[in-house]
């Protein structure tokens, strides 16, 4: 009876220690059975692997390898399932859940009638959008004009500085 | 002032003295339990003592964790509007840091301390100095198996405080407050992994399984044989015990950033 409880209890340990190698912590027993696909980024915005890779907010697979290509672009591999039939013209971006929320790709899909295969190239990117950045180009667009720099850029934050020092 | 130099010096000669002793002992665990006979059947009912018997309340403990922390996380998170990274904060605190450490706490005040008790007892009923007279090694039969135990024990009770949180704080996540199923359960598994995050929670655990069942071993093993002496033994068990988790942990995760 008491090994039989002890049984028990091992098993249930041995259950728990299994859900989050697998379920949670995301190992995979039988290597990606998926599609795998690549896509070029000018920024990735922090994108991590095991990102999740969405069509229209439903889970489709994740970000297997983040790494930097021969052009100096970051390009990165997603595994997707096996049954999807992606267009070629399929685009993909980077966006966030939330404002301060993590980054996950998100495909958009296309109308022609080709379909990518295993360990093509996704041609359509859109980069993450910085937030920084964002509110940087903001205040350059206001202050100096659309014709400004990088330089512009770098000197503004004295400038604004300088203005409410006045 | 001599006097308190010669104190500090003491103190310290102690200390390094029962750091040798712990090493020499645990040599004699190791050694008894490379070497023939293997105690299954002790093994198996120390299994049951140590974890079965403290399944319980580490399941209990373990849903109450989780639900308060997704209660604080939630509150904490909806002012920046980012209830939806909630599974990932209860997760990760769970998993990286309150799951073993608290078991390990947990397991050190209720079977830790009743090891220490049981062994400490034996000592002063003479049962060890029996055993000896009989050419058994108490080491062999009566340590060995608790200190085994407790290493086993600590990983799957650790890991199945971390599953009974994870479910505790989906209940209050999601039931209660209402965030979204699938974004809690995505950002949960988007920020764990199993490298990073799982192996070293189990990695901890051993290490607390194996401080814990070393020290309540020792602590029994060469407790003063009367009544007091098994008392002062259970409550250093608790209180070196737990100081020794907390501060191993803090290197831990210094060390290898689990």
């Amino acid at each position: 009876m008491r090994d039989l409880v002890v049984g028990l209890f091992v098993l249930a340990g041995m259950g728990a220690v299994a859900y989050l190698s697998f379920n949670v912590g995301g190992l995979s027993y039988g290597g990606p059975g998926g599609l795998t696909l690549y896509a070029s980024f000018d920024q990735t915005g922090g994108l991590k692997t095991r990102a999740p890779v969405v069509i229209s907010g439903v889970k489709v697979g994740q970000v297997v390898e983040v790494t930097l290509g021969d052009d100096y672009r970051a390009r990165v591999a997603i595994d997707v399932d096996q049954g999807l039939e992606l267009p070629i013209d399929t685009s993909a971006s980077i966006t966030t859940a939330g404002i301060l929320g993590d980054r996950y790709i998100a495909l958009q899909l296309g109308g022609e009638e080709e379909i990518l295969r295993e360990g093509e190239d996704i041609s359509f990117t859109e980069s993450a959008v910085i937030l920084e950045r964002l509110i940087g180009q903001l205040v350059h667009g206001t202050d100096v004009g659309s014709g400004g720099g990088p330089d512009a850029a770098a000197t503004d934050p004295e400038n604004s500085n300088a203005d409410s020092g006045t | 002032m001599i006097r308190l130099v010669r104190e500090i010096g003491a103190a310290t000669v102690r200390f390094v003295e029962e750091l040798g002793q712990l090493g020499v002992f645990a040599g004699a665990i190791v050694r008894s339990t490379v070497s023939p006979p293997v105690r299954v059947r002790l093994f198996v009912a120390e299994l049951f003592k140590l974890g079965v018997l403290s399944l319980i309340i580490v399941c209990v403990c373990g849903l109450a964790v989780g639900m308060v922390l997704s209660l604080q996380g939630y509150n904490t998170l909806v002012r920046f509007g980012a209830e939806e990274s909630l599974g990932a904060v209860v997760g990760l605190s769970l998993v990286r840091e309150l799951g073993p450490v608290l078991t390990a706490l947990l397991t050190t005040g209720r079977a830790g301390s009743a090891t220490a008790a049981e062994i400490g007892t034996m000592v002063a009923t003479e049962q060890l100095d029996g055993l000896r007279m009989m050419s058994v090694d108490p080491i062999d039969l009566v340590v060995t198996p608790k200190a085994l135990a407790m290493i086993v024990v600590m990983p799957l009770l650790s890991a199945l405080f971390i599953v009974s949180g994870l479910a505790g704080g989906y209940l209050v996540g999601v039931e209660m407050m209402g965030v979204d199923s699938g974004n809690y359960v995505s950002s949960l598994r988007a920020s764990i992994d199993f490298y990073d995050d799982v192996a070293g929670s189990l990695l901890k655990a051993l290490v607390f399984g194996m401080l814990t069942g070393l020290i309540a071993t020792h602590r029994g093993y060469t407790c003063t044989p009367n009544s007091a002496g098994v008392s002062a033994a259970t409550t250093s068990t608790v209180v070196v015990g737990s100081v020794s988790i907390l501060i191993s942990d803090y290197f831990i995760t210094a060390l290898w950033g689990v």
